[in-house]
């Protein structure tokens, strides 16, 4: 054999990945897959980010309203030992998104961050960079539960405290950081309340409904949400999550079934409620959101929704068309975790989805199944500008953002 | 073709590994029951650092001959390495993932007086 060049190799300064590893060193190669693919003069939206909003949570529940459950919250967090976040419910103990420690990121991000901002803008912005992205949509992670909490009050003092915290310490800090704000929705007043008092705040781009919790989003006392939303042009994301109390998933032993299931169900139930009640009908120019629960779902319902109300459209009188049709010209789908082992069932999908106008790449980041932006850029179906419409500036449309790209890579 | 010079062949201990720059090439080399395997560091799935990630023996679950189930176990006889991205797990030996559909890109070594060589 010959050998053309003889050189030495050099040692990686990371050479196993944890938790205390710097974000731009995790993700070194998507900036060089966003490089490789000319993404300067992309737009590129993330529209499902996540931060995790208990690390600050003892700074948080000072911007709870009530001032004795604000007091409550600061003394439990200076003095008790051994607890989890103050007012929060949830799974607990029960998060094995980072697969026995295999993917250090989703357990922790323990990186030094020193740059005299808030520790989620800094962590965020090494994100963005790294992967590309312009505008990145910040959602919380552990509050995703909120809307199974027993107590609904609680819902309305911490969504209201996260509003109030994100704004003023994270996206007031950087106009590339925005977010959908949290609506308390177990309480339809309260969510009204948030509607008008955050609605213009910055950063502010939409609403977020949890979807895990069991109200009906077809009841009466939510149509005055809808038409608040309505009337200043503002989405309403259904953000999904996935819990071990819901008894039709109880038995589910492992975490793969129940993320496979749990991110998906919650979602499929409210949209189905949502069509068939004829929301889109009361509302057509109302911009519902589906977050987080991939795409494959979203045809299957097509199909058994158009199935069943051909056979019983006197159960859903609302209905002038398909709820096929409903799904996709009155709803939009992020990205992730887009399912790829299968790419004929893909494309089928995205056709099917009307992708080029009605689907927003998300990453996650930086949750275990996150995505990355040459996911979309790679499908070979897609023509460039559907590629454009789904990585920004279908986003850029839905949201009213400025369509210049933002970043350096 | 093109050789890196990695490092000298005990500086890679059983159960150990490196993982260096070659040009604008990034391999990883193990050294697992004694012999050297070298992966590119590129995962299959999303083209993350796949040798970066962290090494487990593969997981099994012995069915007994009632066919029923009650522990977990690790195979130490399969030692897997997990992409940090996505936890996608790879046998260091062969390359091959669980499921069988993927495998990582082998890269050539060569081992000469004592040194460890990455040819490209």
């Amino acid at each position: 054999m010959d050998i053309l060049n003889k050189d030495r190799a050099r040692e990686l300064p990371v050479q196993q990945i944890d938790v205390f590893t710097d974000t731009r060193d995790i993700l070194a190669h998507a900036n060089r897959a966003a490089k490789r693919r000319g993404f300067e003069d992309w737009l590129i939206c993330d529209v499902d980010a996540h931060h995790t909003e208990t690390i600050s949570w003892h700074e948080l529940v000072q911007y709870i309203e009530d001032p004795v459950i604000r007091h409550q919250a600061m003394l439990f967090h200076d003095e008790k030992m051994g607890t989890a976040s103050y007012g929060l419910n949830g799974d607990m103990g029960l998060k094995y998104q980072d697969v026995g420690g295999r993917i250090p990121h989703q357990a922790g991000i323990r990186e030094k961050v020193d740059d005299g901002v808030h520790r989620d803008v800094t962590l965020s912005r090494r994100a963005m960079q790294a992967l590309g992205v312009d505008y990145m949509v910040l959602f919380p992670t552990p509050m995703l539960t909120l809307g199974l909490h027993p107590q609904p009050e609680m819902e309305v003092y911490l969504g209201r405290a996260y509003n109030r915290w994100l704004i003023d310490k994270v996206l007031t800090k950087d106009d590339r950081l925005k977010t959908l704000a949290y609506l308390p929705f177990n309480v339809p007043k309260e969510a009204e309340r948030t509607i008008e008092e955050f609605a213009d705040q910055p950063g502010v781009i939409g609403f977020c409904v949890p979807s895990t919790r069991h109200k009906p989003v077809h009841h009466n006392d939510y149509m005055r949400v809808y038409a608040m939303l309505e009337e200043r042009n503002l989405p309403i994301a259904f953000h999904a999550a996935y819990h071990w109390q819901d008894q039709s998933l109880s038995t589910i032993n492992r975490f793969l079934g129940m993320h496979a299931l749990g991110f998906v169900w919650c979602n499929m139930v409210h949209m189905t409620n949502w069509i068939l009640n004829g929301i889109p009908e009361r509302f057509p120019k109302l911009k519902s959101i589906w977050v987080e629960s991939g795409l494959a779902w979203i045809p299957f319902l097509m199909q058994r929704l158009d199935d069943q109300y051909l056979m019983r459209p006197s159960e859903a009188p609302q209905l002038k068309k398909l709820p096929s049709e409903y799904m996709r010209e009155n709803c939009w789908y992020t990205t992730q975790p887009m399912e790829t082992v299968n790419m004929k069932a893909l494309q089928l999908t995205l056709e099917m989805i009307n992708a080029e106008t009605q689907l927003l790449f998300a990453s996650d980041w930086p949750h275990f199944d996150f995505d990355l932006p040459q996911e979309i850029y790679d499908l070979p179906f897609l023509s460039e500008q559907a590629k454009r419409n789904i990585l920004g500036l279908n986003a850029a449309k839905l949201f009213g953002l400025d369509p210049a790209v933002r970043k350096s890579l | 073709m093109a050789e890196y010079l990695v490092c000298p062949e005990e500086e890679i201990a059983d159960g150990g590994r490196k993982v260096v720059a070659c040009g604008d090439k990034e391999i990883g080399i193990f050294r697992v029951k004694g012999a050297l395997y070298a992966w590119h560091n590129t995962c299959p799935h999303r083209q993350g650092p796949i040798c970066q990630g962290r090494i487990y023996p593969e997981v099994v679950e012995p069915v007994d001959e009632n066919c029923e189930v009650r522990t977990l176990q690790y195979n130490e006889n399969n030692m897997h390495v997990a992409c940090p991205w996505h936890g996608w797990e790879f046998n260091l030996e062969t390359g091959r993932n669980p499921a069988g559909h993927y495998r990582l890109a082998r890269a050539e070594l060569a081992v000469r007086e004592g040194q460890i060589y990455v040819v490209l």
